[in-house]
């Protein structure tokens, strides 16, 4: 993974005692609230129902064990023992004290971490695929590229005062695990005929109030001219993006307004301008990021006899064998393995984990995957580099954690946003409905039975928790004070980003678990052999759902 | 007599903001709207420079403005992002080479992020402790990507 030399060290340093003096301006009174406001924002503080939120970023979801061990010093020092991992593969604190703020922050760069960016109307934290660099159906690893989008943002003078957040998103797969679709800017690295590396350039994709798939601007963009052609999109953003309605802000109300092509075509004039500028990248700076994400020192293994091993043990033991299944992802190195650490045991709240557990994963991480873990959007954890011969040591020791619920990309490994218990901007709690949930489909054959299945929990339409491209959504509204909830069906995000249909009026929070149990019951009903949810709604339809929900008890 | 900076010092501000659309004063030096500068770029006994508001659309004016000598770039509210474009384009595109000040609602953390977009002059929000303020010119020493201050990036600068 990156790691820092003396000048990135130098830049992070300097933040800290920036945001240092921030807040003490601050406190002292010469900084009003409004003006920290997007100073603290930057910083990934926010002021929170209970206590102040501190979002950290995790760059494309790449963690060392070193770095988890200073997380959970963190949480145990400044906070209540515990932290949070987000949808977008950062990771929250949420009970430090604005005082105690710069020190955190001071201990993060200690370990080239920081919070920089991770909120306000500005270039976010850039996201990627959580099996980068080992995916069989990889094309090229996303994460260089991802790292010199990074360097490039951050602290970008010209915009850091954007309409609205900025989310860009890289995916190198064949296979989109990034959501690139339903980002601000999504990259899909592609090869043209001549083999040279480029990128297919997505615009005003996004989740929230207005969701929306986004668009080809460009079929190919060759690597040299990434950064400067991002330069003209967000010049072109910073400029005629609307900032009189926040709701109205984001890229994607621009390009709509405009049509992608008006839009597409505004972009190349302003990349005429400077296309070839000295932010045009080099062969040596390439080839120096991607330096940083060489293949471990993998061993060599046969994978016949890694995998006839673990058939056997798969055979000795069910519960092994449906880890396997449901945890364990194929490596595009023989006799390895990526195995998800699931933070979706029932009962907890999904992506939350204790400090104890933080240093628990940095050890396994240490003894199983050369020390390094990567956050999912769908908050988990992975360790991507196991030896298949190590796997059931490592399940063992996993389920002895509480980190091998065999449920990876079932009904019960929903996203789930912090929600009203902890969310200001929400409308109604989130995790009460996760856990009633899961609490309801604890009969792990019935979950294999029905495969792979996301559902995704919102608390309020700023879509945290992605409902709209869950197959199952669940979006929490406020009516006249009181929490209901509205369920949509059929949302996707992977190739075939979807965004699903409202079902009808909205449920209590008690009837949510009956609901999700009828949609399910209709599924199973009518599906044809092993076909998957959205496959069977997009043939069905809603109504057979609308019926069976809404039909008056006899 | 209000102060602003310029470059790294504290001087007089002797540049009166006058709002679109108003009647001039009878002297001193006077921002106007550009529409209006560009209209009459001179008045009697007094000394007229333009104003770009972060809505406005300057480009098919822009090389008669780059004469003057010095140009005001007017952020409404410090949250307004525009004005950074709009000095990166009149320093880069356009080669204006006068004084670019930044008016209306901007602060002091917004200090070093201006001065990489080509501001070189700072009407910083009233209050401002303008000598504390000058610190933030040089919040970093270091920076990842070009901009009009430094056209190299760190990549090219590596060693």
């Amino acid at each position: 993974m990156y790691q820092y030399d003396h000048h990135d060290h130098r830049i992070v340093q300097e933040r800290v005692s920036q945001f240092r003096d921030q807040t003490r301006r601050y406190l002292d009174g010469d900084i009003t609230e409004q003006e920290f406001l997007p100073l603290r924002l930057q910083n990934g503080l926010y002021i929170q129902r209970l206590a102040p939120m501190l979002r950290i970023a995790v760059p494309y979801g790449m963690l060392s064990s070193r770095q988890l061990r200073k997380l959970a010093h963190i949480a145990r020092t400044y906070d209540k023992g515990y932290a949070h991992f987000t949808t977008r593969q950062n990771i929250q604190f949420n009970w430090p004290n604005l005082e105690e703020v710069p020190d955190i922050l001071a201990e993060l760069a200690e370990v080239e971490m920081h919070a920089i960016q991770t909120s306000g109307n500005c270039i976010r934290n850039v996201t990627s695929d959580q099996f980068a660099g080992i995916a069989p159906d990889e094309i090229e690893d996303p994460r260089p590229w991802c790292e010199i989008i990074r360097q490039w943002s951050t602290f970008h003078p010209e915009f850091a005062y954007l309409p609205r957040k900025f989310k860009i998103a890289v995916s190198g797969s064949e296979q989109d695990r990034a959501a690139i679709q339903v980002h601000d800017i999504g990259l899909q690295l592609v090869r043209s005929d001549k083999g040279e590396t480029g990128f297919k350039v997505l615009v005003g994709g996004g989740l929230g109030r207005t969701p929306v798939v986004g668009s080809v601007i460009r079929e190919f963009l060759p690597w040299p001219h990434l950064l400067t052609y991002l330069e003209a999109i967000l010049r072109v953003y910073n400029r005629y993006g609307r900032r009189d309605n926040k709701y109205k802000a984001r890229i994607k109300i621009l390009v709509k307004a405009w049509t992608p092509e008006v839009f597409a075509q505004k972009v190349e004039e302003e990349w005429q301008h400077h296309r070839d500028n000295p932010a045009t990248l080099t062969t040596e700076e390439v080839t120096r990021t991607k330096r940083f994400f060489t293949e471990p020192a993998y061993r060599d293994i046969s994978d016949t006899e890694a995998q006839q091993a673990l058939s056997g043990q798969a055979e000795a033991e069910l519960a092994f064998s449906k880890w396997l299944q449901r945890n364990v992802m194929p490596h595009r190195v023989p006799g390895y393995a990526a195995v998800t650490l699931s933070l979706k045991p029932t009962g907890v709240a999904p992506g939350d984990v204790t400090d104890k557990q933080l240093e628990a994963i940095a050890e396994l991480a240490d003894r199983y995957s050369f020390s390094e873990i990567r956050a999912t959007h769908s908050q988990n954890l992975v360790l991507a580099d196991v030896e298949k011969g190590q796997l059931y040591s490592l399940w063992r020791e996993a389920k002895a954690l509480g980190f091998a619920t065999p449920n990876i990309g079932t009904l019960t490994d929903l996203i789930c946003c912090p929600g009203g218990d902890f969310c200001s901007l929400a409308n109604a709690k989130s995790i009460p409905i996760a856990e009633a949930i899961q609490r309801r489909f604890d009969d792990m054959d019935y979950l294999y039975d029905l495969g792979d299945l996301t559902l995704n929990i919102s608390g309020c339409m700023n879509a945290c928790g992605h409902h709209h491209v869950g197959n199952i959504g669940i979006l929490g509204v406020d009516k006249k004070g009181e929490e209901f909830y509205q369920i949509q069906l059929g949302g996707s995000s992977d190739r075939d980003t979807a965004l699903g249909t409202v079902l009808g009026p909205s449920f209590y929070q008690n009837e949510v678990p009956d609901v999700i149990e009828k949609i399910i019951d209709v599924y199973v009903q009518n599906r044809h052999d092993g076909e998957a949810f959205n496959d069977t709604f997009s043939r069905v339809g809603v109504d057979p759902f609308k019926e069976r929900v809404y039909a008056k008890n006899h | 007599m209000p102060k602003i900076i310029k470059g790294n010092a504290i001087i007089d501000n002797d540049w009166q903001f006058v709002a679109r659309d108003s009647d001039l004063p009878e002297s001193g030096n006077l921002l106007v709207h550009f529409s209006q500068w560009l209209n009459a770029p001179s008045a009697d006994g007094r000394a007229l420079a333009p104003w770009i508001d972060s809505e406005d659309e300057f480009e098919a004016q822009a090389e008669r403005l780059i004469k003057a000598p010095l140009i005001a770039v007017h952020f409404p509210t410090f949250m307004d992002g525009r004005g950074f474009s709009t000095a990166r384009l009149l320093r880069e595109r356009y080669g204006f080479t006068g004084e670019l000040r930044a008016i209306g609602y901007v602060i002091q953390d917004q200090l070093f992020f201006l001065k990489r977009c080509g501001f070189d002059a700072y009407d910083l929000r009233e209050g401002t402790d303008l000598e504390n303020a000058l610190r933030s010119l040089n919040d970093f020493t270091l920076t990842y990507q070009g901009a009009t201050d430094s056209a190299l990036p760190l990549f090219r600068q590596r060693g």
